[in-house]
């Protein structure tokens, strides 16, 4: 039975904490040095499908700014952020819109929505 | 004629720091509260700050920088002891028998004074400039600091460039290799003169590796080619003094040059006040209920010492909040004992600088302190003039971290004569 062990970095939160994954036979079966529950997700997602966050900006038409900042729901595949973020690129949100509203839903199919990080006011 | 409006507590700056400060301040039965912002809304640097990563010490959820700024704004709208002022610039503020006059402008009153019987100092912090570190050669159009740039793409909606070299690899910097990144532009590297990066290991991960961006520690731009637009750079290596060796430059070519080398408390109000400038931190000296060293100022947040956690930013707020509102309302203790606390070995930075107790205070206190070098495994021992108070193992310690304990209330008050804070131990 292969058993190796991984360090890494959770990156779920400015923590940062230092864990350690015990594999065997390619299953994670512990994972140690987490303060919390969501540091040993982070370490099973990191070495079987890494998945992050996406925070950027879109355009936005009446606002009293011209940009508005957005964030994914919740997390989307590590290797279709760069596409994800691309097709952000081409969204224009009318104002007003409040914190949280979707803005762009189930984005590129991956069942995930893009919403709004604050509000904004129409001018 | 009518009676001049004091204020219970005005307050400098509406970021985070100001407006934790403004609900905790009215939570404690503060009557009248003015928060002075000079943009145009409140919500300070995390306006521009779009990521996420914050909140989730202090609000229990993760959020991103508009996000927290918008809960922060959230809980004090509503309160009628808080007014808010938006696109109001302080310009100074001064003390005259026994009050605070602060002088403000802003577009519809022009210039003015208000007066408050307290005021609490939340005027965050402001970039370290390329002058601040001198770099050789023209001065062609193109270099911008990490953060000007981040409110020019994530604020303004332009971009400062495509091919891009940081110099520094302070948050904020790690932060836009990522996030130019995420808008099609090439991070050609980030250039680190310490041997360590100065930014959250998170960052590192999820803003370099995730997108192949090389990380070059110890080394450092020594030209700068172009003369109308930056061209390319010209790197070194350094050695453990900090100076380029000879022949271990290699050029890289890119149109953008981001600095992202620190940054420092904004302290010229502070400064004309009168109030007493820590030399280590550049902020102003403060006991465990962030008064400074004049009686009724206040001071929190990145003013104070610059943090890398929001979190951090608001539970300082608030109990700046709390004791600006206690004294306001004429129910402070006078202190009794004044014990220093002083930065050992290992320790940079440690704040506050001082304990203060009243006759029969029963308060737990909590220190922030920054560590002067990257080690593991080592022991925060803190002592008085009768030895050890108190002994924590920490697995690893960054400069770049802060790091946060907190002294029991019973261990307080049996404090004899001046704390030292020092990391022990390591590697
Ligand atoms: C680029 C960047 C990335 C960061 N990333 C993270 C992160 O991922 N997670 C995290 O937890 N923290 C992060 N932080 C840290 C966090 O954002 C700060 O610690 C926090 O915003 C500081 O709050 P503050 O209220 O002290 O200062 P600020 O937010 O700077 O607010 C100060 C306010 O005072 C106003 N002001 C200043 N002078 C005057 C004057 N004379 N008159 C009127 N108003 C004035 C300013 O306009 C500003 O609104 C980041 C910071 C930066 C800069
Ligand atoms: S384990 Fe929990 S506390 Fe540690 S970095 Fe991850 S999310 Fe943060």
């Amino acid at each position: 039975m292969a058993i190796e062990k991984k360090v890494m970095n959770c990156i779920m939160c400015p923590m940062g904490c230092e864990l350690t994954a015990t594999i065997e036979d390619g299953t994670v079966t512990s994972v140690v040095g987490n303060t919390c529950p969501r540091g040993a997700k982070y370490a099973k997602d990191e070495l079987t499908h890494p998945m992050r966050m996406l925070t950027s900006t879109v355009r936005i038409d009446g606002g009293a700014l011209h940009l508005l900042p957005v964030v994914s729901k919740t997390t989307l595949p590590k290797g279709m952020i760069l596409d994800c973020a691309e097709e952000l690129r081409g969204v224009v949100a009318k104002a007003p819109v409040h914190v949280g509203d979707v803005i762009v839903p189930n984005i590129l199919g991956l069942g995930v929505d893009i919403v709004a990080s604050r509000d904004m006011a129409a001018v | 004629m009518t009676e001049k409006k004091i204020y219970d507590i005005v307050i400098i700056g509406g970021g985070p720091g100001g407006l934790s400060a403004a609900k905790s301040a009215a939570e404690n039965g503060a009557k009248s509260i003015l928060v002075l912002e000079r943009d145009r809304e409140v919500g300070g640097i995390l306006q521009q700050c779009v990521h996420n990563g914050f909140g989730l010490h202090h609000f229990k959820e993760e959020l991103t920088g508009p996000g927290y700024a918008q809960k922060c704004y959230d809980l004090v709208k509503d309160r009628l002891e808080v007014e808010i002022m938006t696109d109001t610039m302080v310009l100074h503020i001064r003390e005259s028998e026994g009050t605070k006059v602060v002088t403000a402008v802003n577009p519809k009153n022009g210039l003015m004074n208000v007066e408050g019987k307290t005021v609490i100092l939340t005027m965050g912090c402001r970039e370290r400039t390329r002058g601040a570190i001198r770099i050789p050669g023209y001065r062609p159009a193109g270099v911008y600091t990490a953060g000007a740039a981040q409110r020019m793409v994530n604020m303004e909606g332009y971009l400062p460039g495509h091919k891009i070299v940081i110099l520094g690899s302070g948050d904020i910097g790690l932060i836009m290799a990522r996030r130019m990144s995420l808008e099609g532009c090439k991070v050609e590297a980030v250039l680190e003169i310490c041997p360590f990066s100065n930014g959250l290991t998170r960052n590192i991960v999820q803003c370099l590796n995730d997108y192949d961006i090389p990380l070059y520690l110890s080394h450092t731009i020594t030209g700068i080619k172009g003369k109308d637009r930056v061209e390319g750079v010209t790197v070194s290596k350094v050695d453990d003094k900090m100076r380029p060796i000879a022949g271990t430059e290699f050029d890289i070519d890119c149109d953008t040059i981001l600095l992202s080398v620190g940054l420092i408390p904004e302290n010229e109000l502070s400064r004309e006040l009168g109030v007493a400038i820590h030399p280590r931190t550049n902020g102003p000296v403060v006991d465990q209920h962030r008064e400074t060293s004049m009686d009724g100022v206040f001071a929190a947040g990145n003013v104070v010492h610059v943090h890398d956690l929001v979190d951090f930013v608001s539970d300082e707020a608030e109990i700046a909040g709390k004791f600006a509102a206690i004294k306001a309302n004429g129910e402070a203790q006078p202190a009794k004992k004044d014990i220093a606390v002083n930065p050992g070995d290992g320790v940079n930075t440690c704040v506050p600088q001082h304990i203060r107790l009243a006759d029969g205070a029963d308060e737990s206190v909590r220190l922030f302190m920054r560590a002067r070098s990257p080690e593991r495994k080592v022991t925060l021992h803190i002592t008085d003039a009768n030895g050890d108070v108190m002994k924590k193992p920490l697995p690893i310690v960054k400069p770049s971290e802060m790091i946060a304990v907190d002294i029991p209330a019973a261990k307080v008050k049996a404090l004899a004569g001046d704390v030292t804070v020092s990391i022990e131990g390591g590697k």
